[in-house]
This record gives structure tokens, sequence and C-alpha cells, in this order.
């Protein structure tokens, strides 16, 4: 029993994590057609400026000060990588996106000489606790619930607000959205930012659970994300999200058995399954058919 | 009423090498439905494209209430109050009919009340369908939606591309009605127009597009009467 809520636990926290990064993905898969490749070393990055800003800064400055950073990161590789190819074909872009990404990565071995930083003790967040006699991080408990309360605000901001009717319209038409008054550049900078933002919170949650931080720290958990959004259906903010819990919890599963070292394996053999019987996800963008 | 509201000189269209609008000029004045004719191809298109801002004229100049819109980008010119109908009604098929409305005034930051209203008043269709997504409406009403979603910016000009495409006889009828009824409320209209016949008798002026040219001009009912547009476009 004890086992089994641990497990549980575990799995349903890295699934929290890793849905604050699927959603980055989804979110821009949803209006540009693109898989932000960069979006893992945005993750990375963030717990890297909080390990440097905290050194100098006590964490309630250091904090939001990331999340402003990142912020700026997203919208910055957006303006300076994407922006001038909105009009070449979407693999230039996807190239420009995984150039982004090493350009990220072998920043951060440059800055950081490639030696492990080691993140900053949370307060709180790295305090322990004992849930039916299991011992765990208030971090685990909590990630769950913040999750679901941002995904609450997520849909409020694009079901109920006019820059989420933007967002929802320039999904399908930029052109149309034009001649809408809609300045499309904005709507996706504001996508980029929020993808971004998310990821930031999503790294202070990650990191927590690790001591050490490496320049390539974002590729697996940025992976295992871009999984979970096919999975759910890309494009879907639900479906990034049910599908990061389900590879959260199926990895701790299989962590749990003799399997340990498939559990990275069964992630992707997961994608495979799912791009050949449905490639469009869980929740795959459903087409309404014109009359 | 008679004063110029839009005014093309030698406006020239290419894309990638070929000039789709070679040097045509026309005024629109106010309060006039003004309709441009031809075959597919003649670059009637891309001419509303053009005073829309999707594409960048590669030569002339398109003015706007006496002032250079040429080259402004579409937000600028959609907050002068020149909207277009786009061709294939373009309407979301994912947000719902009021979504579409509502996406229609992004520009505005007033109360829509009074305009969702008006535009229910002129098509009660939406009205009873204001729930429903884009999609899942018909045809003719798509193109309603279109024309009401434009009419939500509250435009001073309002340009149509091809209104009447792919709709039944009756329904056209129908959008020519409205269009009518628009232009009766004081908006000026741009009609662009395959189906000849309808758009001359409800234009005040007409222009006859040819590959990229005007190759005549008149008031709706002297093209109807003309031999030569008669032979072209409306099969007598």
């Amino acid at each position: 029993m004890q086992f089994a809520v641990s497990i549980l636990l575990s799995g349903i926290s890295v699934g929290g994590q890793y849905a604050l990064i699927a959603i980055g993905y989804t979110l821009v898969y949803g209006i540009l057609r693109l898989i932000n490749f960069a979006h893992g070393d945005v993750f990375m990055t963030a717990g890297l400026i909080l390990v440097y800003a905290s050194a100098s800064m006590p964490l309630y400055i250091s904090v939001p000060l990331m999340i402003v950073a990142i912020a700026a990161l997203g919208f910055c590789i957006e303006r300076v990588a994407y922006k001038p190819l909105r009009s070449a074909p979407r693999m230039s872009v996807m190239i420009s996106a995984i150039g982004v990404s090493f350009l990220i990565q072998n920043f951060a071995t440059y800055y950081t000489g490639g030696l492990p930083q080691s993140y900053p003790r949370l307060p709180f967040l790295s305090e322990s606790v004992v849930i039916y006699g299991t011992s765990t991080k208030w971090v685990t408990i909590i990630t769950p619930f913040l999750v679901v309360a941002l995904v609450v605000a997520l849909q409020i901001l694009i079901n109920k607000t006019k820059i989420g009717l933007a967002m929802r319209a320039a999904a399908k038409d930029f052109e149309t959205c034009q001649l809408m008054g809609i300045k499309i550049n904005s709507v996706i900078s504001f996508t980029f930012v929020v993808g971004s933002i998310l990821a930031a919170i999503g790294s202070l949650l990650y990191f927590t659970n690790y001591t050490q931080i490496v320049p390539l720290s974002g590729s697996m958990p940025g992976l295992k994300a871009f999984v979970a959004a096919v999975f759910g259906g890309i494009g879907s903010i639900p479906g990034a999200v049910i599908g990061a819990f389900i590879i959260g919890i199926c990895e701790n599963i299989i962590k749990g058995t003799s399997f340990t070292v498939f559990s990275d394996a069964f992630t992707f053999a997961l994608l495979i399954i799912i791009l050949v019987l449905k490639p469009t996800g869980l929740f795959g963008e459903k087409v309404t058919d014109k009359v | 009423m008679s004063d110029v509201i839009l005014s093309i000189k030698d406006l020239k269209v290419s894309y990638g090498g070929i000039e789709a609008v070679k040097g045509i000029s026309f005024d629109v004045k106010q309060g006039e439905i003004v309709t441009l004719i031809g075959a597919n191809g003649a670059g009637k298109s891309s001419t509303l494209r053009a005073i829309a801002g999707l594409v960048k004229p590669s030569g002339g100049s398109i003015s706007f209430e006496g002032e250079d819109i040429t080259a402004a980008d579409p937000t600028e010119i959609v907050k002068r109050g020149v909207t277009l109908v786009p061709e294939g009604r373009r309407i979301f098929a994912d947000l719902t009919v009021l979504e579409n409305l509502k996406i229609g005034a992004y520009l505005r930051h007033d109360d829509l009340k009074d305009d969702i209203e008006w535009v229910y008043s002129l098509f009660p269709r939406l009205k009873e369908r204001s729930w429903q997504p884009g999609g899942t409406l018909s045809g003719g009403e798509q193109q309603m939606l279109a024309v009401a979603r434009a009419l939500m910016s509250r435009p001073k000009l309002i340009m149509m591309d091809e209104p009447s495409l792919g709709l039944a006889p009756i329904i056209v009828r129908g959008i020519f009605d409205i269009i009518r009824e628009i232009h009766r409320q004081g908006v000026t209209i741009l009609l662009i127009e395959q189906n000849a016949n309808m758009a001359l008798q409800t234009a005040d002026t007409g222009y006859v597009l040819e590959t990229g040219r005007i190759g005549l001009s008149g008031t709706g009912a002297e093209l109807l009467s003309n031999e030569d547009v008669k032979r072209a476009y409306l099969g007598s």
C-alpha cells in the first residue's frame, strides 16, 4: 500500500510537471503549427537563471525575476528565430527551432563551464511531509493542485477573454484574423510568453526534486512533455495535460518494477504506438465539416 | 453624397513577377454601390486584397477619405473603416456565431450590444443560431455571418469578394437584398462578382476588368445594356 501510494504520488507530480511544459508545446503548435524544439531548453534556462539569481538575491525576488526573464526569453526567441520565417515553409521554421535549442544548450554549457549547478533549496516546496506512511516532499503534493489551477486559469483566458478569442481564431486563419484588425504577431508573441511562463513555473517544481542542473537537463523532460502533447492530441490543452499525467504515472509504475531501465523507452514506445494507431492523439483536433 | 471616399490610382499588384493587376484607376463615392466585374483571373480579388492591405501593391496608390493607405497594414485599414468580406466567406468554423460577431468588432472597445442586436435584426437566422459553431451553418448562412461579422467593425466602406459564390439562386437574391439594405443604412459598398447580372442591377457604378485592366465603365444600367458586356458576361 505504502509503495503504491508513493508511486502514484510521484507519478502524478512528475505528470503535472510534464503537463506545464506540454502546454507550451501544444499552445505554440495550435497557433503556428510548429513544434518548438527550444521549449525544453527554455525550461532548463529557467532553472539555471534561478540558480544564478538566487545566489545574489533572496528567493522572493529571484523567483519572480526568473519568471519575467523566461517570458522575455520566449518572446525574443519567437521574434528573432520564428517571425522572420513566417511565410517560409514549415520545415525551415522547425530547423530554426532546432538551431535555437542547440544555441541555448551550448550557451548554457559555455556559461556554466559544463559543470553541474546545484539548484537552490526552495523553502516549503523542499520540506518533507508524511502521507499514508510515505515520506515525500511538499512539491509532490502541491504540483497537481497548482497544475489544475493553472489549467483552469488558462482555459478561462482562452475561452472568455478577447485575446483568447484572437488566439483561437488565429489558430485557424491568419489572414482572416488580419481582416478583423487582429495584430497576428502580438497574438503569437503572447502565446509564447504564456507558454514560457508555464515552463518557468514547471521548472520550479521539477528541479526541486533534483539537486543539480546541467545544460542538457531540459532535453529529457522537454521530449517527454512533447510526447505527452502528441499523446493527448497536439493543439489540445486538456489533451496535453491528461497525456502528461498518464505518462508521468506509467513511467513511475515502471520505475517501481524491475524494468526501471525501460521507463524512458516506454515513453517513446508509447509515442510510436500513438502515431501508428491514432495519429491525432486522444483529443486530436476535431474537424468541423463545412456544410 | 458625392464625395469620393476611396480613390485608386494606377494600382499594380504582382505575385512573383506575374502582374495580376496592371495599373487600374477608379473612384468610389460616398454612399454608392460600386461593382467590379470580370472573369476569373481578371484581377478583381487582387484589387480588393491590395486595398485591404493583405498584399502590398507593386505600384500606384490607394487613398481613403483623402489619406494615403497604400501598403498600410491591415489593422490600420480596418481601423479607418474599410473592411473586406473575403472570398469563400472564411468564417471561423470553431467559433460560435456570436464569437464570430465579436471578433469582427475586435478593434472596438465600446459596448457591442446594440450592434449585435442590429446585425441580428438584419439576419434573424443568425440570432437563432447564436450558440452554434460557425462551421455548422449552411453556405448561405455562413455568407450572412461573414457580412454580419464585417458590419460589426462599423465600416464606412465594406468590400465584398464574390458573396454569391457557390450559393443557390434563391439565396443569392437574399444576399443581394441584404447588400441593398446595408447600403440604405449608409454604408458604401465595393462589390466584386462573377454574377454580373445581379451585380450590375444592384450597383450605381460598374467597372469591367479584363486581364488586369479596366475595359469598360459606366452606370450599372448602361453596362447591363452594353452589347459587349452582354456577350461576354451575361450570356446573351
